[in-house]
């Protein structure tokens, strides 16, 4: 009786287990956070109540990936903050790895390059998992509902990292477009390379 | 007074001496292979006889760089059975300023591949569907069997990696 009690506890715990280490997917439910932002405040999605949703980018300051699209979210930021639809910046790697993106590093970089989004740091390294976020840039996007925070798209900003003007497709901005005229997102998941998040 | 000037000539001799002999070395390394992605593809399905370790990485990704390495010893231990090849997703502007110094510097003998091509989301699901496209990754196969790691090696890993396709030809 005493092992058929364990092997199900095992099943359930790796049951459970399973969809955390493998972070969330389209349609799961975002849970919310507490993290420091770059002004000593503690930011949580609960905080933008009349967010219809949400662009989450785990990004940060030292990798050439995320460097490279600085302004572009900054961009989405300026475009659809207004429209409900804010950037929440989340810089993920472990910082004795990466002093660069310490949170004064992080506090130097936003007055740099005018950032006007929350830039937050997860100090524990506790939120990336959950989203299953692996790299920076990785994008999050969440649409408000009456059951909290639906995800609703994951991948990259846009296919071509090199030169925005050259860019074809703007997967975040049509996932948005696609969202605020309640049609169905045309592309839901996308790849981008990036830099592996430091732990 | 005299010293000084001396001291000064000297060091400006030696500073122009020394960027000659850079520009040497990257100078005489074979010219870089540069592919979009249709020209990357074949080497991730190469027919030979040996086992292919086809290694994705950049030189400005830390955890890259500090396996690289292994790799290159896993290459010269096993130059009979193992082909190693290295595919870099430097920036093209820095081809020049980063990657071919750093092939010097570090004496690479693998061969190694640059592969510019932004449209990431069309190429990174042929690579394998599971990458989502963090650094590094590395791909190992043969004719019987293949293996794609979202992960980091050291030399040890690599070397007990690499064995069970040696023993599965």
């Amino acid at each position: 009786m005493n092992i058929i009690y364990s092997i199900l506890i095992f099943v359930t715990t790796l049951l459970t287990n399973y969809p955390l280490e493998n972070g969330y997917d389209i349609g799961d439910i975002a849970t919310d956070f507490s993290l420091e932002n770059i002004d000593g405040k503690f930011v949580s999605l609960s905080d933008f109540k009349d967010a219809k949703g949400f662009i989450i980018v785990f990004t940060c300051n030292t990798c050439p990936y995320a460097i490279l699209y600085e302004d572009r979210i900054e961009a989405l930021n300026k475009k659809y903050a207004f429209q409900g639809y804010p950037v929440v910046a989340i810089m993920p790697n472990n910082v004795e790895t990466k002093p660069g993106d310490s949170m004064k590093s992080m506090q130097q970089r936003a007055i740099d390059k005018g950032f006007t989004f929350p830039y937050l740091i997860d100090a524990d390294q506790k939120i990336y998992p959950q989203y299953g976020a692996t790299k920076t840039p990785h994008v999050y996007i969440l649409e408000s509902t009456t059951r909290g925070p639906v995800v609703r798209y994951i991948g990259g900003i846009d296919d071509n990292y090199k030169d925005a003007t050259l860019v074809k497709t703007n997967f975040v901005e049509d996932a948005i477009e696609s969202l605020k005229n309640g049609g169905a997102i045309k592309f839901t998941k996308t790849k981008a390379i990036g830099c592996s998040i430091k732990q | 007074m005299k010293s000084f000037f001396i001291l000064i000539v000297y060091c400006f001799l030696s500073c122009v001496s020394k960027e000659k002999t850079k520009v040497k070395l990257t100078a005489s390394l074979p010219p870089l292979e540069i592919h979009d992605f249709s020209g990357i593809e074949p080497y991730l399905n190469l027919k030979g006889s040996k086992t292919y370790i086809v290694n994705f990485w950049a030189t400005w990704c830390a955890p890259c760089v500090k396996e690289i390495p292994y790799f290159e010893a896993i290459q010269a231990n096993y130059s009979e059975d193992v082909e190693v090849i290295l595919i870099s997703l430097d920036f093209p502007r820095q081809y020049e300023s980063k990657l071919k110094p750093f092939i010097v510097k570090h004496q690479l003998k693998s061969k190694v591949i640059a592969l510019d091509d932004p449209d990431m989301n069309s190429w990174i699901p042929k690579v394998d569907v599971d990458w989502d496209g963090a650094i590094p990754v590395t791909l190992i196969y043969n004719s019987s069997k293949r293996t794609f790691y979202k992960r980091t090696f050291a030399y040890n890993e690599l070397d007990f990696e690499l064995k069970t396709f040696l023993t599965t030809k």
